[in-house]
């Protein structure tokens, strides 16, 4: 066991990717509670890690790479890597690695199951069912929006924003987008339609999706003043990053049908806080960051993980590096 | 003036287009369903009649009605009227077909992403303050992707729904009693028999209507065939699936979950044990409730009587071969 190099791996995961390190020859210390490892234990577990498998709850900053000194590769089991101090570890040579792709299409499909639910009432509906609450069909009851024939709006048409957009084709949905990079060939191949504001977008779909990543220029993109400018009937959908949308006017907003509804998979901070008013209200559908949660996208990405670990120790090139800058020194 | 009797709640533009056609309407002010003594005494001076499912026009309620020359119903179907009858009275039964499928079909999509995702699940919660921290195995669903839909019933819904999945990339199947070639090619469907549907499919959805030979179409034995990792989809009618034998399937994991928007009876049963599961996701009979949807039943159920009253061709008569 002495010669082995150590992984630790900060929650439970998928076993095969467990599997797939130790026939590599790597001794795989995994945290086994269902809370993340404490900042102390995450300390002691790398002063003699060569690697780390982590989420985006675990911090790796300059501390935690000083005193490990046998760290040489951390994977993270997510495409975003807030959590990471990447010129650190660069200045350290320790490699960083991220999982995109993998969860692009489960993402999508997650903004849709919002989309829908927000916009057909189906978690409202199942909970009144539950409840008992319902005791009688009534045709002027639980009334929701079509979805068939009206007007998406994209904001942001990278990845997952695309598959967001292809999916409203078989629904007979006009497309719009917006992002700093017009996709022509999409349009041409597709049949969206590009506005090069975002005003336009918010003015004039029925269903607004945020897919662009959490910067400076996206923080609170979505506050007072844009939904204002929404139709009484629009439905806001975010499956990106909690902060691109302002919760105390989304709060109002919702509250006072300046829009219709919404659906989250992400709030600002994660978990939402409990006394939150957007928990009070019916039309606001609230999902605990699950967008790349199905069984196959979960393996994917921790298989990723593991084939960046291993990939790097074999001297190969690791599938997915963030600063690969360090590799070649 | 004709006379309008409304025994149902019956979306606002349908109501506007009687008023300004000119006629006395008037509408039961009282909880739907409508008594019948109240029926009957008011159908014998009405000269149109806007029902739904509810209202049972039968004979006895036909030979009341002296001038009576329409009866719309604010529904697809008419099981509640005595169609016969009517035509021999040369009075018109009236529907509105054609406005509710779309509407359906997005339902049906909304449904089948929620049960695959768990979202009421996953929703409730957070309502609860069970989400604590990012967890990479709660909540794991299943993948649309790239997977294979079964629909049961290719008529106007089933086809609605088969076709919203292009997006999704997904292969579909469909069993219906006649094949429908144009429609394999226009959707790229594939033809099979209800029991390799059922095998052969990720999720199962059902479009046929109810009728003797459906009633508990999908049992025990259905299920069995279904994969372990099957979700059922329904909402059509609930006695099309036998609910005691869903609820076994889904407590021994034979398939994995089932979205249903109709149950047997209605309401559900609060103390049915599939309200129990995690895996099941129930909603009250709203595949059809969205406001363009019944703004289109009152504003067809409203035209139809305004086009037998004057004279003209109704947007959708049942009996039209029977009057003179």
């Amino acid at each position: 066991m002495g010669d082995k190099k150590k992984v630790f791996v900060t929650r439970k995961i998928d076993p095969e990717a467990i599997e797939l390190m130790k026939d590599s020859g790597f001794d795989v210390h995994i945290w086994q509670d269902e809370m993340p490892p404490s900042r102390d234990i995450l300390l002691e577990q790398c002063k003699d890690a060569s690697a780390l498998l982590t989420l985006v709850t675990d911090k790796i900053d300059d501390e935690l790479m000083s005193q490990s000194p046998q760290l040489k590769v951390v994977a993270n089991m997510a495409v975003g890597y807030d959590n990471f101090d990447v010129p650190s570890a660069t200045k350290r040579g320790i490699a960083m690695a991220n999982t995109p792709g993998v969860l692009t299409k489960t993402t999508a499909d997650l903004t849709w199951a919002l989309l829908m639910a927000a916009g057909r009432l189906v978690v409202q509906g199942d909970r009144d069912v539950r409840a008992g609450k319902w005791k009688t069909w009534l045709p002027l009851g639980y009334l929701g929006q079509d979805i068939y024939d009206s007007t998406l709006g994209v904001l942001g048409l990278g990845q997952i924003g695309l598959e967001v957009a292809k999916r409203g084709l078989g629904f007979d949905m006009k497309i719009l987008y917006f992002d700093t990079y017009r996709r022509q060939d999409m349009e041409e191949k597709y049949g969206f339609e590009y506005s090069s504001d975002v005003e336009t977008v918010l003015k004039k779909a029925d269903f607004i999706s945020v897919h662009t990543p959490l910067t400076e220029e996206t923080y609170h993109l979505i506050g007072e003043k844009e939904f204002a400018m929404m139709k009484p009937n629009a439905i806001l959908v975010n499956a990106a990053r909690g902060p691109i949308v302002d919760p105390k006017a989304l709060y109002e907003a919702l509250k006072s049908n300046v829009i219709a509804g919404a659906g989250l998979d992400v709030t600002e901070p994660e978990p939402i806080l409990m006394d939150d008013p957007l928990l009070t209200l019916d039309n606001c559908v609230i999902a605990p960051h699950i967008g790349s949660a199905s069984v196959a996208t979960r393996n994917k990405m921790a298989m990723l993980s593991a084939q960046n670990i291993i990939a790097y120790f074999q001297n190969k090139p690791m599938p997915t590096c963030v600063n690969p800058e360090v590799l070649s020194s | 003036m004709y006379k309008v009797f409304i025994t149902c709640e019956v979306a606002q533009k349908g109501l506007d287009l009687l008023n300004e056609a000119g006629y006395e309407v008037e509408i039961f002010p009282g909880t739907p369903p409508v008594p019948r003594a109240i029926l009957l005494d008011k159908v014998a001076e009405a000269d149109a009649l806007l029902t739904d499912v509810d209202d049972m026009i039968d004979e006895e309620v036909i030979n009341i009605a002296s001038r009576l020359k329409v009866v719309s119903n604010n529904a697809v179907g008419y099981d509640n009227i005595d169609i016969d009858f009517a035509g021999k009275n040369n009075i018109a039964v009236c529907n509105t077909p054609g406005v509710l499928g779309e509407s359906v079909a997005d339902f049906t999509w909304g449904l089948m992403i929620a049960t695959a995702r768990f979202i009421p699940h996953a929703v409730n919660n957070v309502l609860t303050g069970g989400w604590t921290r990012f967890d990479p195995i709660p909540f794991l669903g299943f993948d649309l992707y790239q997977r294979t839909l079964g629909i049961v019933g290719l008529g106007e819904i089933g086809t609605a729904v088969a076709k919203r999945a292009v997006g999704f990339d997904m292969r579909i199947l469909y069993f219906s009693k006649t094949r429908k070639y144009q429609l394999e090619n226009q959707y790229g469907l594939q033809y099979c028999e209800l029991s390799e549907l059922l095998q052969r499919s990720d999720f199962v959805s059902i479009h046929v209507p109810r009728n003797p030979e459906t009633h508990h179409l999908i049992g025990e034995q259905e299920l069995q065939l279904m994969k372990s990792s099957g979700i059922l989809i329904n909402t059509a009618r609930g006695s099309i699936v036998d609910q005691a034998a869903l609820y076994q399937a889904l407590q021994d994991g034979v398939i994995a979950g089932a979205g249903i928007d109709v149950t047997d009876p209605e309401p559900i049963d609060p103390k049915d044990p599939l309200l129990t599961l995690r895996n099941v996701v129930v909603t009250p009979h709203i595949g059809s409730a969205s406001t363009d949807a019944i703004d289109g039943m009152g504003i067809t159920a409203a035209s139809n009587i305004i086009a037998i009253l004057e004279g003209k061709l109704p947007i959708s008569c049942v009996n039209t071969s029977d009057l003179s």
